[in-house]
């Protein structure tokens, strides 16, 4: 089923002219297919071969952009059902929804609210990305007000209302940035689709639990010469759960596996579903639309829409996208060695921590937060944390003793003492022995660290 | 017959039949179709599909190999049973065993548990019994993990005795099955786990763990004479797996004695790296590789070590919410990969994973779901 570098290969002109910037055609080939450069480089294909080439090298699923310019959101694009085989593509984007009901201060202070949200990890800023307005009221000219006061947010819309007349009235004033119609349901599939089409905005198609249903609407707006299209199978919550996974690894498996052109599409989820009908209080709620949410993204969700804004709540959500989005690919390690944080001298303290990126942005960031002024050696862990190296024998006294004196550490500090992670204390002794430098068992956790090196060191 | 054939004649030119007012009464049925019959109407149904739209099939595989079972508990013991999985996803042919939860219990009061945990407990930390005691009748556990951590040289040294009298306190005061975990020190986990072992046995429980660090073929012994199952663990590391488990094998255990542990990195603390080797192994167990066929365990706790579940920091509300979370959602996202048991701390946490894992024992389209079609409206 996937496409190797040799398919594509055989459709380059194979001249290896160079101009595209790689050696040859071959390693252009096997970067197109790792998605690393674009067939528009190659300056030499025919049209007709290139748009073979495209087509070949079209996603399993359909990139989509919703929204324009600095509000853009893409979504899908993904190529594989596991991460492990290549990577997935484009963060899921979350929505936050608001209804267009809502007095004008709880209104305005909510879009405020989803545009100031963030959560800084691992050097990354992480964000909510759009905003999906619901026609609450089920009035035409209420919603089209609304949608014009999101014109001056920051963040892509997704347009909600089963109501053709309320979303013609709204695509009057935001249709130019090419919201999100959703949605499509099989009562007014034939007037959503005209304006889909009129207005040139992406679709999505809602159609709860039927991939049946869903499968022959896919058609009927495909036939239509609509091609941008969201699926919503629905998102059950409660036992419903069930349903709602076997229907997002169905979409996405036909997606993948039979290239199914009526399931080429991402997927929404929508965990503000949670919200309800709820019978739990807020606190409990809440951790529930974040369960729901967390499973929906670990199954195939390419864009959903949430109701809670508690930071709480959204802090693992996004946690978890970021984690699932690495491209496995590419090592999540920082280069092993001297690193200096502070004002140094030759008596300035030095810790020691592993090359694992997570983990040494945490100590990094903790140590400048804290004001402290440390060496800090970097041991190549192969960017593996600090209990997980111990375990597998990365982090040890001769790889510590070997990265004394690569890094030249003791031509720079006088001191020959160090503090290591308190999760390495099991092999503080070997350390010892092996690098003959006096070693101190600092904190577990290394928000402490800046505080111990004050006092202990 | 004559019917019949009047029948057939009358079905020649028929695409559909539709029956008006139809009832049949009876006490009990048997059809036969014709030959003729089931023509006739397989035509019509052909017929019927010659519109342009194209069938919907569900997409299901064919596995050649599947997870064995592990049975937990014996004797005094309730029994607990693990994997079993045939399919990957419960469309394909439901889990026959839901995903399990042990509660994670101290044989010494654990001063750094977090407050969140610390505050259901703190009245039994005292006595692993009574702490077992709790975790089953208040907050349901399937199963109870004792962490013989007072064990450690450098904690309280308990001697392999004191485990075995702590070990036969647990099993009085419950009767489900149990996993017994040391405290990590390579050199003498393995006498610790004989000694538990001997005092559990015959009730099955699952020995934490043989790995390569440690005399492994003295666990297994344990679990032989004893009667018990051993978990397997491995860094991270499919290939380490593979080897260990291939070394437990030969010593003597079998498919059916063995829980894998392939460790469970937390949220945002590398569960990338989990997600990966639980996926490809549980992948290669479907395909066949008799090296990785067994369940798959979670220590899901390791989610409080993450900061984000625990530390005190204003700006990313209570901890009293996050902690929770944080395991539910580390613990959910591997029992996505295929993990069938979990070694978890927070009543809430469990309550919300198991709530999910019970649906994948449960058919496709089974349950009833509520009606969300005007949910742009109903929604607060």
């Amino acid at each position: 089923m996937a496409v190797t570098a040799m398919d594509v290969y055989k459709l380059l002109p194979k001249t290896n002219c160079a101009k595209c910037g790689e050696a040859s055609c071959m390693a252009f080939a096997t970067k197109l297919v790792d998605m690393e450069t674009d067939i528009e480089l190659c300056t030499q294909l025919e049209a007709d071969e290139f748009d073979k080439l495209a087509d070949l090298l079209a996603p399993a699923v359909r990139e989509i952009t919703i929204g324009k310019g600095t509000k853009a959101m893409i979504v899908g694009g993904d190529e594989v059902l596991y991460r492990y085989e290549l990577t997935y593509y484009n963060q899921t984007p979350l929505v936050i929804d608001i209804s267009d009901d809502m007095d004008e201060a709880a209104f305005d202070e909510r879009v405020k609210e989803i545009e100031e949200i963030q959560f800084e990890r691992i050097g990354e800023l992480l964000t909510l990305d759009g905003i999906a307005l619901r026609n609450r009221s089920g009035d035409a000219l209420k919603f089209k007000e609304a949608a014009e006061k999101l014109k001056s947010s920051s963040r892509a819309l997704v347009l909600c209302s089963f109501d053709a007349d309320s979303m013609k009235a709204a695509l009057e004033v935001v249709g130019d940035e090419r919201p999100l119609i959703y949605g499509a349901t099989e009562n007014n599939i034939e007037e959503m689709a005209a304006l889909s089409l009129e207005y040139d905005c992406p679709i999505a198609l809602f159609v709860p639990n039927d991939l049946e249903k869903m499968k022959e609407l896919s058609r009927t707006l495909r036939a239509k010469g609509i091609t941008d299209i969201v699926l919503d199978p629905g998102t059950y919550v409660n036992t419903g759960i069930g349903d709602t996974l076997d229907n997002f690894i169905m979409i996405r498996r036909l997606a993948v596996d039979e290239r199914d052109e009526d399931f080429r599409f991402p997927i929404m989820g929508v965990p503000a579903l949670t919200w309800l009908n709820t019978a739990e209080d807020e606190v409990n709620t809440a951790i529930k639309e974040a369960t729901i949410a967390a499973t929906l993204i670990n199954k195939y969700a390419d864009i959903m829409i949430i109701h809670g804004t508690e930071i709480w709540e959204l802090i693992p959500v996004l946690t978890l996208r970021q984690s699932i989005f690495t491209d496995p690919r590419k090592p999540q390690a920082v280069d092993a060695g001297v690193y200096e944080i502070g004002e140094l001298n030759e008596d300035s303290p030095v810790a020691l921590t592993t090359n694992f990126a997570l983990t040494y942005y945490t100590v990094e960031g903790d140590l400048k937060s804290g004001k402290a002024n440390s060496y800090l050696l970097v041991l190549d862990t192969v960017g593996r944390a600090v209990d997980v190296a111990v375990a597998g024998g990365q982090f040890n006294g001769k790889s510590v003793a070997d990265l004394i004196k690569e890094s030249g550490i003791e031509n720079i500090v006088k001191t020959r003492k160090m503090i290591i992670p308190g999760l390495a204390a099991p092999i503080s002794g070997e350390i010892e022995d092996d690098t003959g430098w006096e070693v101190v068992v600092g904190p577990r956790d290394s928000s402490a660290l800046a505080d111990f090196l004050k006092e202990k060191v | 017959m004559d019917k019949i054939t009047q029948l057939l004649k009358l079905l020649e030119n028929t695409d559909t039949i539709e029956l008006n007012e139809f009832r049949m009464d009876f006490e009990e049925l048997e059809l036969y179709l014709m030959p003729a019959i089931q023509q006739v109407v397989q035509q019509a149904a052909t017929v019927k599909e010659a519109i342009p739209t194209e069938e919907f099939k569900p997409p299901i595989h064919n596995y050649s190999g599947e997870v064995a079972e592990v049975q937990l508990g014996a004797g005094s013991r309730k029994h607990v049973f693990l994997g079993g999985q045939k399919a990957l996803y419960r469309f394909e042919e439901p889990q026959p065993n839901p995903p399990v939860v042990t509660f994670d219990v101290f044989d010494i009061p654990m001063p750094g548990l977090p407050r969140p945990i610390r505050e259901h407990f703190e009245d039994v930390m005292e006595h692993p019994g009574d702490w077992a005691k709790k975790v089953v009748k208040d907050f349901g556990a399937n199963m109870v993990t004792i962490h013989l951590i007072g064990t450690g040289p450098k904690v309280m040294d308990k001697t392999p005795r004191e485990a075995a009298a702590d070990i036969e306190e647990v099993l009085q005061a419950v009767d489900v099955p149990l996993v017994i975990g040391a405290s990590g020190d390579p050199q003498k986990d393995p006498v610790i786990l004989e000694a538990a072992a001997a005092a559990a046995e015959d009730e099955r429980c699952l020995l934490a763990s043989a790995n390569l660090d440690l005399d492994y073929r003295k666990v297994v012994k344990a679990a032989v004479d004893y009667n018990h199952a051993v978990l397997s663990w491995a860094i991270t590391d499919i290939n380490m797996q593979k080897t260990l488990n291939r070394y437990l094998m030969k010593e003597g255990l079998t498919q059916n004695d063995i829980v894998m542990d392939p460790t469970t990195c937390a949220l945002g603390y590398g569960i990338e790296f989990s997600i990966d080797v639980m996926t490809r192994t549980r992948l290669a167990a479907l395909k066949g590789d008799t090296d990785l066929q067994m369940p798959m365990s979670s220590g899901t706790t390791n989610a409080w070590g993450s900061r984000e579940a625990w530390m005190k920091k204003e700006e990313w509300g209570p901890t009293d919410y996050r902690g929770p979370i944080w395991e539910i959602v580390t613990g959910l996202t591997l029992m996505l990969c295929g993990v069938d048991i979990f070694m978890m701390l927070h009543p809430q946490s469990v309550k919300m994973l198991r709530e999910i894992g019970e649906t994948f024992t449960k058919e496709y389209m089974t349950t009833e779901v509520p009606d969300i079609s005007n949910w742009i409206t109903q929604l607060e």
